[in-house]
């Protein structure tokens, strides 16, 4: 499996760190009740098809990417940066 | 039929024309008195359980494809019981004991070989953690001994101990730890329990899980729909798929676990021997192939097969440990789905549909769990309660923070 980083182009599965569920993205309020806080940690839809997941760049860029791809066939179909900031700087 | 020596001795004389099918191809009734979603390793050994010690024989095992297709035909089959913490420890204690009675009790020869296992370490510092846990297995009953260098030599002549990234200090030797044959685990099971009677149900997928006033009533299958007022889930690394069918979202990611095997070779390696720090493991099979492997590819994935990174690295490690290994022809390597928690530790628990109960979280380990995993659930399902040895292994326990973490290195999908 390779990864097409917006910004470093086309890389080895080598280079990236797996995070997990995009899940971690939405982090719950700070005065939510621990079953957000459960889910938020722990629970997961862990689908067998498509999933977005967060990956690092880490030894290329140092971005977090959020990655669509398929868990069933590999296929990776779109790769973003997470950072709206460095998203739109990518993208210009 | 009872298998036995004389019996192999005289259908031989006969031209073996006596053997029969070891179980029965049953189509499902309308109704069970309990369901076991699943014909794995675990599933299987749950319904023997059920029927054997609850006398529950009203039952059924629905499998979505044919028994022993899923990770119980695929693992690389070691047995142990060197666990550390309180929650696991007696737990795979009971297990292995189970293993030690296991071909008599079943009249199933599963090729249970204690033929040792070595943990290797390289350093001072792990020099300590593995005598602490030594300590911990013969506290609970169990057998370990630390070897110094000298003494894994003696064993493992093979080994390369002067590497210099990981030089070799010695190994806890854990005499009872050992193999089996893994397929045959789940034909004894399957066995077994259509001789009292449980009704093993192939080419059954369940598509649903009917759920009223917040009780199970049935499933949804492929052949139908069945009722029960108990159902058991213990589908391994399709529990999410399973479990949300009935509402529930668990603490479950699905991992790729690859494994290898060379051709047959004359008897090299004698033990299991464990390599922590390469993330490489190997024995030898008693048709003589290398069995070994490493880690997760590390992603979550339902693609039963992994990516090149790992074989790389895995090859590496080998070489790395055991030069010799060099100039075997590797024949196939395959991945299974494993289903990992966050604490890298098992579920046998009721959930909150009430009659529905879950087996699942087996992570890369769930092979030698075989007989207690199901001795506890099929204690659960029949009695309502957990099982002694399996209290601990509860699926709130990551909302409360009671964690079982082996491995102590926290509560994270993508640690263990
Ligand atoms: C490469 C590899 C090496 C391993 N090595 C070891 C080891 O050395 N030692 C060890 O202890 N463990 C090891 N394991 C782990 C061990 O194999 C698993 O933890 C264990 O087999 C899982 O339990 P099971 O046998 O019940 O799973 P499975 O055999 O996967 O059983 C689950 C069954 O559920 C069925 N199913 C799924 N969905 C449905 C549905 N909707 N309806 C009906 N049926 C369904 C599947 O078809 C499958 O047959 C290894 C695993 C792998 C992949
Ligand atoms: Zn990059």
């Amino acid at each position: 499996m390779r990864l097409t980083c917006p910004l470093c182009g086309e890389r080895d599965r080598r280079e990236f760190y797996y995070y997990g569920a995009d899940d971690y993205l939405r982090r719950p309020a700070e005065g939510a009740p621990a079953a957000a806080w459960d889910d938020y940690l722990h629970n997961r839809d862990n689908p067998a098809g498509e999933t977005r997941d967060l990956w690092y760049h880490e030894a290329g860029c140092g971005q977090w990417l959020a990655v669509m791809r398929n868990t069933v066939t590999h296929a990776v179909l779109a790769v973003d940066l997470v950072a709206p900031v460095a998203q739109k700087r990518g993208r210009k | 039929m009872r298998y036995s020596g004389f019996k192999v001795f005289t259908e031989g004389l006969f031209g073996n024309k006596g053997w029969r099918p070891a179980w029965r191809d049953p189509a499902p009734k309308a109704e069970y008195d309990a369901i076991i979603i699943g014909g794995g390793g675990h599933g299987l050994s749950t319904a023997y359980y059920l029927a054997k010690n609850h006398g529950l024989t009203n039952i059924a095992v629905l499998e979505k494809g044919y028994l022993g297709g899923g990770n119980i035909g695929r693992n690389t089959t070691i047995v142990r019981a060197n666990y550390f913490l309180p929650g696991n420890s007696e737990f795979y204690s009971h297990s292995l004991k189970l293993w030690e009675g296991l071909e008599a009790d079943l009249n199933y020869n599963v090729m249970h070989s204690q033929r040792g296992l070595i943990n290797l370490f390289h350093s001072d510092g792990q020099r300590d953690a593995f005598a602490r846990r030594g300590n911990a297995m013969v506290n609970q009953g169990d057998d370990a001994e630390l070897l110094d260098r000298d003494g894994v030599r003696a064993l493992l002549p093979y080994l390369d101990f002067e590497q210099t990234r990981f030089p070799i200090y010695g190994g806890l030797l854990h005499r009872r730890g050992g193999t089996a044959r893994h397929d045959a685990v789940a034909w004894g099971y399957a066995r077994g329990a259509d001789q009292r009677g449980v009704d093993l149900i192939q080419n059954c997928e369940v598509t649903g899980i009917d759920v009223e006033n917040g009780r199970v009533t049935g499933v949804q299958t492929t052949r139908g729909a069945i009722r029960a007022k108990k159902v058991g889930i213990v589908v391994a690394g399709r529990s999410s798929q399973v479990a949300a069918m009935a509402g529930l979202r668990l603490p479950i990611e699905s991992h790729i676990l690859q494994a290898f095997v060379t051709e047959g070779l004359k008897p090299v390696i004698d033990h299991v021997i464990s390599f922590g720090m390469g993330h490489f493991y190997i024995s030898q099979s008693d048709k003589g192939g290398l069995v070994f492997g490493g880690d997760l590819d590390f992603y979550a994935s339902y693609a039963a097969r992994g990516n090149l990174p790992m074989v790389e690295h895995v090859m590496e490690a080998g070489m790395t440990l055991m030069p010799m290994i060099g100039r075997a022809k590797v024949l196939r390597s395959w991945g299974g789905i494993m289903d990992m928690s966050p604490d890298g530790s098992p579920v046998i628990d009721r959930t909150p549909v009430d009659g529905l109960y879950i087996d699942c979280g087996w992570n890369y380990g769930g092979f030698k769990a075989v007989p207690a995993s199901g001795w506890c659930m099929a204690h659960l399902m029949a009695t309502g309660q957990p099982h002694e040895v399996a209290r601990r292994f509860t699926l709130n326990r990551f909302a409360t923070g009671h964690l079982l973490d082996e491995e102590g290195t926290g509560s994270q999908h993508n640690l263990h």
